[in-house]
């Protein structure tokens, strides 16, 4: 029997649907396999070597990548700062208006998706000189950055845990709590912010997986970070670049699939 | 829908305003005051201070000085610079890839997610090419332009393969990967995976009713697509056409790994004059090319919200 759905045209039978994913899937499935198979070319010679992922792991890999791995802990890093900026300050902010500003909403949103109409390789031409004055009141540690990466995340961060405020009653459960005589910080730490793992965490997640594919921010404030270490490494040694590529690359997809996974758990998938 | 959609943008979805509730009265005689007025309005304080010092300013700062020179005096001769042949045939060039890419993107997404219809919203198909979509869409970058190399370089398996086999050489006429025809294929590979995430909710908005209307009125499945359903879709659709250009015309990454000479299109120009602080001789360009691409940008933006404003008329 066929699916009423399909019988009246609003969706496609099997075979359709399995033809346009499986062209599309296989084109974009292979340059990711064309990445993989780089991985274990033994140079040009046309054979295959494992000595490209097993050379990561010789005594002296930690000394020939080492700038790799300065990179990588300085991306981490800038992770874990923006995430905190995430959770500090915009966080705060949005519960803040949520409860008592709600008239702000609009003007939160707005400034909130700004960083698309303003992307990133027109921001930096500003935050050069703004970083001039960054380095001489904060240093020039790389944790700075975070500071531009908090602006970079906001869009998907504010998408992340607004969705999550407005499907739970803030209002209700802060008065709730309120009543029951717990103060603003226990209201937020024991009522709400429970209330609201799952946004706060998809917004966590997204924010980890962009700041690990940033390039343009910190190739033209010159700083090193994964993505501009990678196409340094890239010049002189594909191999171990396109390693890292494909690592980095799966990390966010895990990333990613966890935020749905979080998606799951707390309402039927058919969230809109 | 999963957040990984968050950069679906500008929700033109008026949330349910939750009834105000203002928490001002107290409910009995012992309950602390709520924030009081003052904390309240401090408690936006750090939030307002950040963007005010790391989004506004730069973005001021990066408009702005297009209209002075070194030494801080005004001038109109960087702006002017705008309308250098030069200039104008790197936007013209931004403005063909973004455009290409962002009507391959649209079509070839909007395909996927006809063929997604249907499928569980939670399943595992969808999850797996939501997250997938996400990755490609916007963590690509660089990572993009090495997956390129490796699959359509001129040592690339397919590329050999293609010479060897069928005595087909891609690069007959050059190696045009790195040039802005090689952006072209690589931004595609972007752009389908964005608008499977921000067109699939809009057509999964479709009501089986009005599908049901039609076939008892004795539509057929044309008249459903052409006359409900594309009209329906039709403004989220060129919304995300929109979003896509956007995406393309800004994107810098991707065109930077791939694009050591020259500077073909507006973002590795700005780069040029970031870099090396003189492009046809004129100091402070890169806030002139900024200043450009903002207004680009404002407007495309501007049209997408306003597409996306009247789909969500159809979305409640």
């Amino acid at each position: 029997m066929m699916k009423n759905s399909v019988r009246i045209g609003t969706e496609p039978n099997t075979v359709v649907r399995w033809i346009i994913l499986g062209v599309v899937g296989i084109v974009f499935a292979f340059p990711i396999f064309a990445m993989v198979e780089f991985t274990f070319r033994d140079g040009l010679s046309g054979a295959h070597t494992l000595d490209h992922w097993t050379g990561l792991f010789n005594d002296d890999a930690a000394r020939t990548y080492r700038n790799l791995f300065t990179a990588i802990g300085n991306s981490l890093l800038l992770a874990v700062v923006t995430v905190g900026i995430v959770l500090v300050v915009l966080l705060p902010t949005m519960i803040l208006v949520h409860l008592q500003f709600p008239k702000l909403k609009r003007v939160l949103e707005f400034i909130c998706i700004i960083p698309i109409t303003v992307p990133a390789i027109v921001l930096v031409v500003g935050l050069a000189p703004v970083y001039s004055v960054v380095v001489r009141v904060a240093g020039g540690s790389i944790w700075t950055l975070a500071f531009a990466y908090g602006i970079t995340v906001l869009p998907y961060a504010y998408r992340a845990i607004q969705s999550n405020l407005d499907a739970v009653d803030v209002v209700t459960l802060s008065e709730a709590g309120r009543t029951l005589r717990a103060d603003w910080g226990r209201v937020l730490w024991f009522v709400l912010l429970p209330n609201l793992k799952r946004g706060v965490l998809a917004a966590s997640f997204i924010s980890v997986a962009v700041v690990l594919g940033e390039f343009t921010i910190a190739s033209l404030l010159n700083r090193v970070n994964l993505q501009t270490a990678l196409l340094q490494v890239s010049q002189s040694d594909p191999y171990v670049a396109i390693i890292f590529a494909l690592l980095a690359l799966l990390f966010a997809f895990v990333l990613l699939i966890s935020i749905g996974r979080l998606g799951r758990t707390r309402r039927s998938g058919s969230e809109s | 829908m999963t957040v990984a959609n968050a950069p679906v943008l500008v929700s033109g979805v008026a949330q349910a305003e939750p009834g105000r509730h203002p928490i001002t009265e107290p409910a009995g005689p012992t309950r602390r005051s709520p924030l009081s007025g003052l904390a309240k309005y401090l408690g936006l304080a750090p939030f307002a201070v950040y963007v005010v010092i790391f989004l506004a300013i730069p973005t001021v700062l990066a408009i702005v000085t297009g209209f002075f020179t070194e030494d801080g005096s005004f001038t109109f001769s960087n702006i002017a610079g705008l309308f250098d042949p030069l200039v104008l045939g790197t936007f013209a060039s931004s403005f063909w890839v973004s455009a290409v890419t962002a009507v391959i993107g649209s079509v070839v997404g909007a395909l996927v997610c006809y063929a997604l219809l249907g499928t569980r919203a939670g399943g595992a198909l969808r999850s797996f090419i939501d997250s997938a979509s996400s990755v490609l869409a916007q963590f690509g970058g660089v990572m993009l332009a090495f997956a390129f190399i490796a699959a359509i370089g001129s040592q690339s398996l397919l590329t050999l393969w293609l010479k060897d086999t069928l005595g087909l050489d891609i690069y007959a006429d050059g190696v045009w990967l790195y040039q802005p025809a090689g952006l072209l294929v690589v931004y595609t590979y972007f752009q389908v995976p964005l608008m499977i995430i921000t067109f699939l909710p809009a057509l999964e908005g479709l009501k089986t009713q009005w599908a049901e209307a039609n076939a008892t009125l004795g539509g057929t499945r044309l008249t459903y697509w052409t006359k409900i359903a594309f009209p329906v879709l039709a403004p989220s659709f060129f919304g995300s056409l929109l979003l896509l250009f956007a995406n393309a015309f800004s994107s810098y990454a991707t065109a930077a790994a791939l694009v050591s000479q020259g500077s073909p299109i507006v973002p590795l120009q700005i780069r040029a004059a970031l870099v090396s602080e003189t492009v046809l001789g004129r100091e402070n360009m890169a806030g002139a090319l900024a200043l450009g691409m903002v207004v680009v940008m404002v407007v495309v933006m501007w049209g997408y919200s306003v597409l996306q404003a009247r789909t969500s008329r159809w979305q409640k």
